[in-house]
């Protein structure tokens, strides 16, 4: 739990000596409790009492690395359990799970589909990067042939599931470097696994039956050192995976429990045989807290709603995506191209300045300054109002730049129709279509000067 | 090795009951008096209410993958009603008046309550009746349908700012309960709860935040839900303890995602169902039979 500025005080050299650059130890204090300031600039600190503040300042859900380079997958330091709160930090990883003992061509499948599946969505590329390699066939051999496999035809991030320590272990040696979680990493092999962890450096992931379980396995590596580690608590179906990760993350953030501040792993890939359910349960246990979910499909269907889930959940709440207010124009439009206008939520832009290119008749787009709210909410809010629309049209002369006086509004507006007639005299106030997709067929069936 | 304590948290209020329909299929909803799924520590005595749509009229652009179930009934309001109660095993409806839309074909209220009365008359299951999302029209529409359908406790919706109270006196007078929109805002939403309760019944007023799908939106609706339901719960507020309803089969299918594979599209809606659910939804609006079945496999 997060430190007071008072008690940061007491352990402060209290010689207000001003060279970390504030007035005095107090107000450096009170800077640390907020985050605002760094250890470091305080030069008189005793190295204990510095590790002691260190430990006590930490986040209370440690940051837990995976991969290297461009695949690196970073999850924890969560710090609400509610988005609206402030927002999530960390995308949980999406791993696709490969068995050792699946076909051939399946496992090749999954590969090429790492390597190759690349979605662009609003500015925003959605990947896969992260693998879960499975030991289900009993012959390390093949394993290994696995791991080096996936190892060397992908770059992603690696996930290890073997419930066998020595080959589980063996495996890791063959990536090390590229940083692979572990898993399991139980009460029963704890004491063989802890020097394997930490001359590889690679980070546990901690099962345990329960919850208690879990806390035992991650109290013992963390006093033999080990910090790296992600948690399974055990669960079997979606139920129990809300349960257990919502009380893990409560644990950490409200009684700033340590032994429980790590993410979580959640495994739909063994709860649901059907792969429907399989994918519902993954957005359900990605919502509500896991770290890494881990996966068995690598059909783009499944994927993409799922990867756009998360883009979606983890997206943040305090700085709504937007674009800039102007009025647009797409292609090159003239005198009599049509007028349309669209909030500045980046949605409503992206989509249809797109179908308006795609169309291939140029236009001028108005962007109205909506604050990233969509047409509805900007409606009710008065930001995207008949006055608010009047008031644009002023301040970018709309009128003057084309020869007609036609609108054309967003579908889901039907209300502001009469607004518009009202606030933009001699305007005639055309609904678009509800759909942006259907933008082109509109334009071009629809469209006279 | 310090002692881990399950760190429970239990609420003292619940959210309201709000039961829908009428006779043996009567459905309740809400009622809980912790987070969804969270029976660890509360409880939650009904499971969330999944209702599928029709409409009054033949649907136009709908997706041939979400038009296919109903490809043999979509003429016949009736036949269409039955079929997702017999075959998709829908324990409500949502009948959409589309046919009063003004900027469609602008039918007449009467012609509206009209169709109503004829498939309340012929499903047992609770109905949802939508109006045309005008204000005035609405007015107009809902009052008719609740005279219509007196005693049948339908849900009437939407009800706005601008056409609350006509709307809830008529389904006071006839026993029916209402859907009060406020869209995407804690503030509006408790206003207008607050506006109502004045001289309707709290226990039949369900919330409708308004819901966006999947990748248009959706973080929006998911954070209001899950904000009200703080209010509700967390910080006892009365008029933020109404069930929450989703209305969003609609905006799902028309995404070019849900429209380009049938698989995709199922997933669409059913993913942006569930997560409602996990922020908060008491009552679901749902257009594909699949994506229904799988919402109900996962949460019932
Ligand atoms: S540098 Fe250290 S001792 Fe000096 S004022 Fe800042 S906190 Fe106090």
């Amino acid at each position: 739990m997060a430190l007071k500025g008072a008690e940061i005080m007491k352990m402060l050299p209290k010689t207000n000596c001003k060279e970390c650059g504030y007035a005095t130890c107090f107000a450096f204090a009170m800077k640390l409790a907020t985050g605002g300031a760094k250890l470091e600039d305080c030069p008189y600190l005793d190295p204990q009492v510095k590790a002691q503040l260190e430990a006590a300042m930490a986040p209370p859900i440690k940051l837990v690395t995976i991969g290297t380079g461009e695949n690196t997958l970073s999850i924890g330091e969560e710090q609400v359990m509610f988005r609206h709160e402030k927002t999530f930090f960390h995308e949980p990883g999406i791993a696709i799970l490969i068995s050792d003992k699946g076909a051939e061509s399946e496992i090749e499948e999954k590969l090429k589909h790492i390597n190759t599946f690349d979605f662009e969505r609003i500015g925003q590329k959605l990947r896969i990067n992260l693998l879960a390699l499975c030991f289900e066939s009993g012959d390390k051999d093949k394993f290994q042939a696995l791991v080096k496999k996936a190892y060397q035809t992908t770059e992603a991030a690696l996930i290890l599931i073997c419930e066998d320590t020595d080959v589980l272990f063996s495996a890791a040696a063959l990536c090390a470097d590229r940083k692979p979680l572990v898993y399991p990493i139980t009460n029963e092999n704890m004491n063989v696994a802890i020097p394997k962890l930490k001359k590889l450096g690679v980070a546990a992931g901690v099962k345990g039956q329960s919850i208690d379980a879990v806390v035992s396995v991650t109290s013992d590596l963390k006093d033999a050192g080990i910090e790296d580690m992600v948690l399974d608590p055990g669960f079997k179906n979606m139920l129990e995976g809300i349960r257990d990760q919502t009380l893990i993350r409560r644990a950490a953030l409200k009684k700033g429990f340590r032994p429980l501040g790590y993410p979580t792993i959640a495994f739909p890939c063994f709860m649901y045989p059907d792969r429907f359910q399989e994918t519902l349960a993954a957005a359900a246990l990605m919502t509500k807290y896991a770290g890494i979910v881990v996966w068995s499909q690598a059909n783009a269907h499944f994927l993409l709603p799922l990867l756009v889930l998360r883009f979606n959940i983890f997206s943040d709440p305090r700085r709504p995506m937007t674009v800039e207010e102007k009025a647009y124009a797409i292609g090159n439009p003239d005198e009599n191209s049509p007028v349309l206008i669209s909030t500045n939520y980046a949605l409503d832009y992206f989509i249809v300045s797109a179908a308006i290119e795609e169309g291939n008749m140029p236009a001028y787009l108005c962007i109205n300054n909506t604050e990233g709210l969509g047409v509805m909410a900007a409606w009710t809010s008065g930001k995207f109002n008949g006055e608010a629309i009047a008031e644009f049209f002023k301040k970018y002369g709309v009128a003057d730049k084309v020869k007609h006086r036609k609108l054309i509004i967003p579908g889901v507006a039907k209300k502001l129709v009469a607004e518009l007639e009202e606030e933009l005299p001699g305007w005639e106030i055309i609904l678009g279509p509800l759909e942006g997709s259907d933008i082109p067929k509109f334009l071009s069936e629809q469209w006279k000067a | 090795m310090m002692k881990y304590e399950p760190p429970l948290e239990k609420i003292s209020v619940n959210i309201r009951e709000t039961v829908v329909g009428h006779g043996e299929k009567a459905l309740k909803i809400g009622g809980e008096n912790t987070l969804p799924f969270h029976f660890f520590e509360g409880s939650l005595p009904n499971p969330p209410g999944l209702a599928l749509e029709i409409l009054d009229t033949e649907p136009e652009n709908w997706a041939p993958s979400v038009l296919e179930p109903f490809e043999d009934v979509v003429s016949d309001p009736v036949k269409w009603a039955k079929k997702c109660v017999e075959v998709f095993g829908a324990e409500m409806l949502c009948l959409r008046l589309l046919s009063a839309d003004p900027m469609g074909k602008n039918g007449s209220a009467e012609e509206a309550a009209e169709i109503t009365k004829i498939v309340a008359d012929a499903v047992d299951v609770p109905l949802i009746v939508w109006g045309t999302d005008m204000e005035e029209k609405d007015a107009q529409v809902l009052t008719q349908v609740a005279r219509a359908c007196s005693g049948k406790n339908l849900l009437l919706a939407p009800l706005v700012k601008g056409n609350y109270e006509e709307i809830a006196k008529a389904a006071m007078e006839h026993g029916h309960a209402i859907v009060a929109q406020a869209s995407m805002d804690a503030n509006l939403t408790k206003e207008l709860n607050i506006a109502l309760c004045k001289f309707f019944p709290p226990e039949k007023i369900v919330i409708d935040p308004t819901a966006s799908a999947l990748g248009y939106g959706l973080e929006y609706t998911f954070s209001i839900i899950e904000e009200i339901k703080q209010f509700g719960l967390a910080d006892k507020d009365k008029m933020m303890q109404m069930p929450i309803l989703c209305d969003f089969g609609g905006d799902c299918w028309r995404t070019k995602e849900a429209k380009e594979n049938r698989e995709q599209g199922i997933l669409w809606e059913a993913i942006t169902g569930i997560t409602f659910i996990l922020a908060g939804a008491n009552l679901l609006i749902l257009r594909h039979p699949e994506a229904l079945k799988l919402i109900k496999e996962m949460v019932v």
